[in-house]
């Protein structure tokens, strides 16, 4: 065991942390906006998938990498107008909307692939983002090389977070993704249109899952393969409840969970071999299920996630 | 009299086959509080709705200082100056009274512009001598706190007119004279008020002027309500005379219904402390108190939702062993919520379906398991004539009633069981005075039937009139019980602030 306990302090270790996060932080904060203002998007996970491809495709066609980032982005914001579309000007019924998503969204990313890329026995690969040391900065001990060399997706993850909290607790807009998250009839009786306010969140959020996918094929594989999203989507979903519906916490979360995941990596790899692989697999959703059930005691939704408004309903 | 403010033209909004608005006209005047008056369902709410943008209308046109505007939505309301406190609040629970009030209005720079909006809340705090704690999250607000921050609001959008939905139905009588005492000096500074209250005394005490709706058309003007008699008023609204309700004497029978040191742990509010009390066949037992005064926990033990720590309960001679609203029914115990969107009946769901709802399970309703929907319907539809309760028919959500209809569906369905004893909360809160005196009716009824019937309320005047007997709470406790013949509105109201006690008087 003291070999694990010491691999916990190497550098290495805390920049692995830091790199599973970066997908999570994007991926939590855009269902965060979308939850804030009423509306869940189960779309999440074919969001990212797609997104994932699409950027994947874009950059290697073009051989620009932010190219590449841009077109994630704008699938995400897309898939997140296609959910909002249904649940928000349609009022349809947000769990089985963001299914389809979903659905939808991974049959077409397979589909697509097999298009452009055809059957290859090798995944195509292309040369993904460099680390990009900030610096000054990088030369800190410890600190320096885990959190200032590392790509500059994650840099803009680690600015994400405080950047959505100042949108959500104080900018106007984001006084009205809360209110029409907790009271959709006080905002409208306010003349906040409710339908435009959740429309422009959930493709926010859209747009953030996008980034979450670009950064899985675009910096931490530098492949797209059908699993490369691997059930990310699903947890953020979770990460969003453990971390109350809050960025902060949100974030906290997704470096909770990173710092799980980063340690079954390690101890998969430290000699505990007699442990079948799989049973370290299981460890970061353990963590996520008991985390959920002791922390979402008292987490209190958005009162109004998942009630569509209609205005002249009583 | 200077140019109308408002004025509403020929306004007609039909849902579905309810014309609950029909070639309405109306205006209001600078300075001037008009009071809309109206039965259960006359379009009152509607026609206000309308006025805020909430609803489109189908006809009819609205002119704000003379020139006709296009009112689409609240936020083109609030652009020609009309605010809006509606009967059931708009305000997120959970965020704070500044971003409450700040909802809506542009930032500086990108961000919420907090010192405006706390200078701002202070200068109305001046004007009106209206404020709140800017900092304090809404859910910790009273409702009389909670109604305060929606006319802060519309204020501080820049109204002009300012709808009052029933705002006196949630306050308790002390709070309504602040109220007032706020709407008075608005007026006087040159606002108009659209006031809607069924409690015709406190109509005649503020308003300048009346507009009378009755089943969505204008059935008559007041223009002195001052020097208008309540009857008149009552007449204009319901189309014929309304008498009260004569009470007889009767001499009761054995209890019905008896707590004896009922003491409540671990519910949200007040507890109760050792709470003996009884009614009797053929008796009506009001409860008196400040609303927070243990009133909603005696409720909830009465109906079988809070098991007690503590004490015994007996129904018609039967000691309450297992304390379920099931078991209690079973016992003979009817009930009718206070709240009645929430506890009362399912929204959601077909009238027909929540009328029956504490019956689901009886063979007049189901059976082998499966529901009978010809039966629920017939009853739903029998209850409907029975107690003229206004709606489309039984199949409609019950949610699209209006307040009082909703009352009227809830008594029916108690009463249709003809249960040993009733428990009521507020019974005609909202009720237009002819609905309530229609409930009175039916109380009275059965109490000559020899059933026996609580009725909790914030109306003294009511408690008087339906009550043989009066027990007053007081933080937790029963202060003292009077009969009816010695109780004055002065010796409750003393006894509701915990200084006067009285022994039990039988
Ligand atoms: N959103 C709606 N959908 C369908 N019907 C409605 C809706 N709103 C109101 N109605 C119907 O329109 C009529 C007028 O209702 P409204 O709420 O305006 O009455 P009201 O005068 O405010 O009554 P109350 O004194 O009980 O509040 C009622 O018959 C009601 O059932
Ligand atoms: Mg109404």
């Amino acid at each position: 065991m003291s070999a694990v306990f010491e691999q916990i302090f190497q550098v290495g270790f805390l920049a692995a942390i830091i790199r599973i996060a970066t997908p999570l932080a994007f991926a939590t904060l855009g269902e965060m906006f979308s939850e804030r203002a009423g509306v869940l998007n189960l779309g999440i996970e074919g969001i990212m998938l797609l997104s994932a491809m699409a950027g994947f495709t874009a950059a290697s066609l073009s051989g620009s990498l932010w190219l590449g980032v841009l077109v994630a982005v704008l699938v995400g914001a897309l898939m997140g107008a296609l959910h909002a579309l249904f649940t928000v000007a349609l009022g349809l019924s947000q769990h089985v909307c963001g299914i389809g998503v979903t659905l939808f969204s991974s049959g077409l990313a397979y589909f697509l692939y097999r298009l452009i890329f055809g059957q290859q026995s090798v995944p195509p690969s292309i040369d993904g983002f460099k680390p990009a040391p900030i610096p000054l900065l990088a030369d800190i001990p410890v600190l320096g090389p885990a959190v200032f060399n590392q790509f500059t997706l994650v840099y803009l993850a680690i600015i994400a977070v405080p950047l959505a909290a100042f949108v959500l607790y104080r900018t106007p807009w984001g006084l009205s993704v809360r209110m029409v998250g907790e009271n959709p009839r006080a905002a409208d009786s306010a003349g906040v249109s409710v339908i435009d306010t959740r429309f422009q969140a959930v493709i926010l959020g859209g747009a953030l899952m996008g980034l979450a996918g670009a950064f899985l094929t675009m910096a931490q594989f530098n492949a797209f393969t059908f699993g490369v999203v691997s059930g990310r989507g699903w947890v953020a979903i979770a990460l969003v409840v453990f971390g109350r519906w809050d960025p902060w916490r949100s974030a906290g979360a997704a470096l909770l969970f990173a710092f799980v995941d980063a340690l079954q990596l390690r101890m998969q790899a430290s000699g505990l071999g007699h442990i079948p692989y799989e049973a370290f697999l299981m460890l970061p959703f353990i963590f996520t299920i008991v985390a959920m059930a002791v922390m979402s005691r008292n987490a209190v939704a958005p009162s109004a996630l998942l009630k569509p408004f209609r205005r002249e309903e009583r | 009299m200077s140019a109308p403010l408002i004025e509403m033209r020929g306004i007609t909004k039909v849902f579905g086959a309810v014309k609950a608005n029909e070639g309405v006209d109306l205006s209001v005047a600078p300075g001037e509080i008009l009071g809309l008056l109206g039965e259960n369902g006359a379009g009152k709410t509607t026609l206000m709705n309308v006025l805020f943008g909430a609803y489109a209308p189908d006809t009819g046109e609205i002119l704000v200082e003379g020139k006709p505007v296009a009112i689409h939505n609240s936020a083109d309301a609030l652009t020609a100056g009309i605010g809006m406190v509606h009967q059931h609040f708009h305000l997120a629970p959970r965020l704070t009274v500044l971003e409450n009030l700040l909802i809506g209005i542009p930032g500086k720079s990108g961000r919420i512009d907090r010192t405006r909006g706390l200078a701002r809340l202070a200068e109305i705090g001046r004007q009106y001598g209206l404020s709140l704690d800017p900092n304090l999250p809404v859910s910790a607000l009273s409702v009389g706190e909670q109604q305060r921050l929606e006319i802060i609001k519309a204020l501080f959008r820049g109204a002009k007119l300012l709808i009052l939905d029933e705002p006196t139905a949630v306050l308790a009588p002390s709070e309504v004279d602040g109220l007032f005492a706020a709407l008075r000096s608005m007026a006087a500074q040159g606002l108009g008020i659209i006031f809607i209250s069924h409690k015709l005394n406190e109509v005649r005490a503020l308003t300048h002027r009346c507009v009378v709706l009755r089943h969505g058309k204008v059935a008559g003007r007041v223009d002195h309500p001052a020097e208008t008699t309540s009857s008149e008023m009552a007449r204009l609204m319901c189309g014929h005379e309304i008498v009260p309700p004569v009470k007889e004497a009767s001499t009761p029978g054995a209890a019905m219904l008896t707590l004896d040191g009922i003491s409540t742990a671990g519910h949200a509010g007040t507890l109760l402390r050792e709470v003996s009390l009884f009614v009797r066949a053929g008796e009506i037992l009001g409860i008196a108190g400040v609303s927070g005064n243990g009133q909603r926990a005696l409720a909830d033990v009465i109906s079988g939702m809070l098991p007690p720590k503590a004490g015994t309960m007996t129904i018609a001679g039967k000691t309450v062993a297992q304390f379920s609203p099931r078991d209690l029914q079973a016992l003979g115990l009817g009930r009718i919520p206070e709240d009645r969107m929430t506890t009362g009946l399912v929204t959601n769901l077909p009238l027909a379906d929540s009328m029956v709802l504490p019956r689901i399970g009886t063979e007049a309703f189901s059976r082998k398991g499966l529901l009978n929907p010809a039966a629920i319907r017939a009853f739903a539809e029998e209850q409907i004539k029975a107690y003229d309760i206004r709606c489309p028919g039984p199949m409609v959500r019950a949610g699209a009633l209006s307040g009082g209809n909703l009352q009227k569906a809830l008594l029916a369905r108690e009463l249709a069981f003809d249960p040993k004893v009733l428990i009521v909360s507020q019974p005609t809160r909202g009720l237009d005075i002819g609905a309530a005196r229609f409930i009175h009716e039916k109380f009275l009824a059965m109490r000559a039937k020899g059933r026996g019937i609580i009725v909790i309320g914030e109306d003294l005047e009511e408690l008087l009139m339906l009550s043989d007997r009066i027990a007053v709470m007081y933080e937790g406790r029963i202060a003292g019980t009077l009969p009816s013949a010695d109780a004055t509105i002065a010796r409750l109201g003393l006894m509701m602030t915990g200084a006067g006690h009285s022994e039990e008087a039988a």
